[in-house]
């Protein structure tokens, strides 16, 4: 693997230990943290910092039952939660959103495809399948997008991404990005809104495809 | 693990934990408790929560403390920030009803030696970071406990500039180096 260069700024990790990303970017985050030791040692020293404040806050005494309730139930028999190991250029956190499945792809021209992996009033996250020197149509957005390689790269005006980079456009980015020649270039991408695109057609289809 | 032979150097916390992990005891989990259950209390109410509603919250914070302790790794993690990270975790799983997604675990190697001087860096750092937040302004000090509560939304936190995530950043490395040493072997 060739080293991460894009990663992920401070504030949204911050945002990500606090729990208040939308989930798509959450998904984002979770992902990229998955293959990059650098953000998980930051994660880390964040969720430290809440410790900290943990630490201090001010405590509100507990109900006498509550301890001697906790302390009956240690022996009750649990399910462990599921824990999703990665799979071929899938993160576990990308797998846990395909909920163990393998991607199912739509065609969206050109030989670019894609997987919605969720989709809500706050954002919503997708697999994108670019083929080697193809371009995703030029497009802008309402908000934010982050875009994590997979699998392959690509480049646009801002700069060149491979596996385990993650690019951040906000609404004043129009870019056009291309996946390098070579094998095709597999992202997960996440908005907060949905994308717009200039050209005629895309726009007209957008509502039919959910991009 | 045997790390008695640093066992005063360690915190009281990391011991009991330490305890829980290795020999699943009850009564090193009951100081736990008696320590972290208030705080929790007290940190889950700032969000809102109500009286009753609260204390399920702890309840089930401090028994998946109990039924994840095996993950607990000390030269990562200060027992404080390692239950902050159930803590909102599982407050936001009740919440939403569905598991949040989380990063990979990662795997340790079987019987690895505990290193010392890794321990204690660790706490040493986890100091610096207290220290540092001690020193805040009133203000800026409202503000990252509202950002770590998650009362700020992350475009609230992008846009207070005085937030000083930085100083968080460049207190604590938190074992990167180990992070890369145990990576190695997975990422090539």
């Amino acid at each position: 693997m060739s080293k991460i260069v894009h990663h992920i700024p401070e504030d949204m990790l911050a945002a990500y230990a606090a729990g208040t990303l939308p989930h798509g970017f959450a998904v984002v985050v979770a992902a990229h943290v998955s293959l990059c030791p650098d953000c998980r040692a930051a994660l880390e020293a964040h969720h430290a910092a809440g410790g900290v404040l943990l630490e201090s806050a001010g405590s509100v005494s507990v109900s006498d039952r509550l301890k001697a309730d906790l302390l009956s139930r240690l022996d009750e028999p649990f399910t462990p939660e599921p824990v999703y190991e990665r799979s071929g250029v899938y993160p576990g956190p990308v797998v846990q959103a395909l909920k163990g499945r393998a991607p199912r792809w739509k065609s969206l021209g050109m030989g670019v495809r894609q997987d919605i992996l969720s989709n809500d009033a706050e954002s919503s996250v997708r697999l994108l399948y670019i083929p080697g020197g193809q371009a995703v149509p030029d497009h802008s957005h309402h908000g934010l997008e982050l875009t994590l390689v997979l699998q392959g790269s690509f480049h646009d005006e801002t700069g060149r991404f491979g596996v385990g980079d993650l690019e951040i456009a906000d609404d004043t980015l129009e870019h056009t990005p291309i996946a390098d020649e070579g094998e095709p270039c597999i992202c997960l991408a996440a908005t907060d809104a949905p994308l717009r695109f200039r050209a005629l057609v895309p726009r007209l289809l957008q509502p039919f495809f959910r991009i | 693990m045997n790390v008695s032979q640093n066992k005063s150097d360690l915190s009281q916390q990391t011991i009991w934990m330490l305890a829980v992990r290795d020999n699943r005891d009850r009564q090193a989990f009951a100081a736990l408790f008696d320590h972290f259950a208030p705080r929790l209390k007290g940190f889950i109410m700032r969000s809102g929560t109500s009286l009753e509603r609260a204390e399920e919250i702890v309840q089930d914070v401090m028994l998946t403390i109990w039924r994840k302790a095996a993950t607990f790794d000390p030269h990562r993690a200060q027992v404080s920030g390692w239950i902050y990270q159930i803590a909102r975790n599982r407050q936001i799983d009740i919440l939403r009803k569905e598991n949040r997604p989380l990063p990979e675990e990662l795997k340790e190697e079987p019987g690895q030696e505990p290193d010392a001087s890794q321990l204690l860096a660790l706490q040493q750092e986890a100091d610096k970071l207290k220290q540092a937040l001690a020193k805040l302004s009133d203000e800026q000090r409202e503000m990252i406990e509202k950002a770590y509560l998650g009362e700020l939304t992350h475009q609230e936190i992008s846009t207070q500039s005085g937030l000083p995530l930085g100083t968080i950043k460049s207190r604590i490395r938190l074992g990167l180096d180990r992070l890369r040493y145990e990576l190695k072997d997975l990422q090539e």
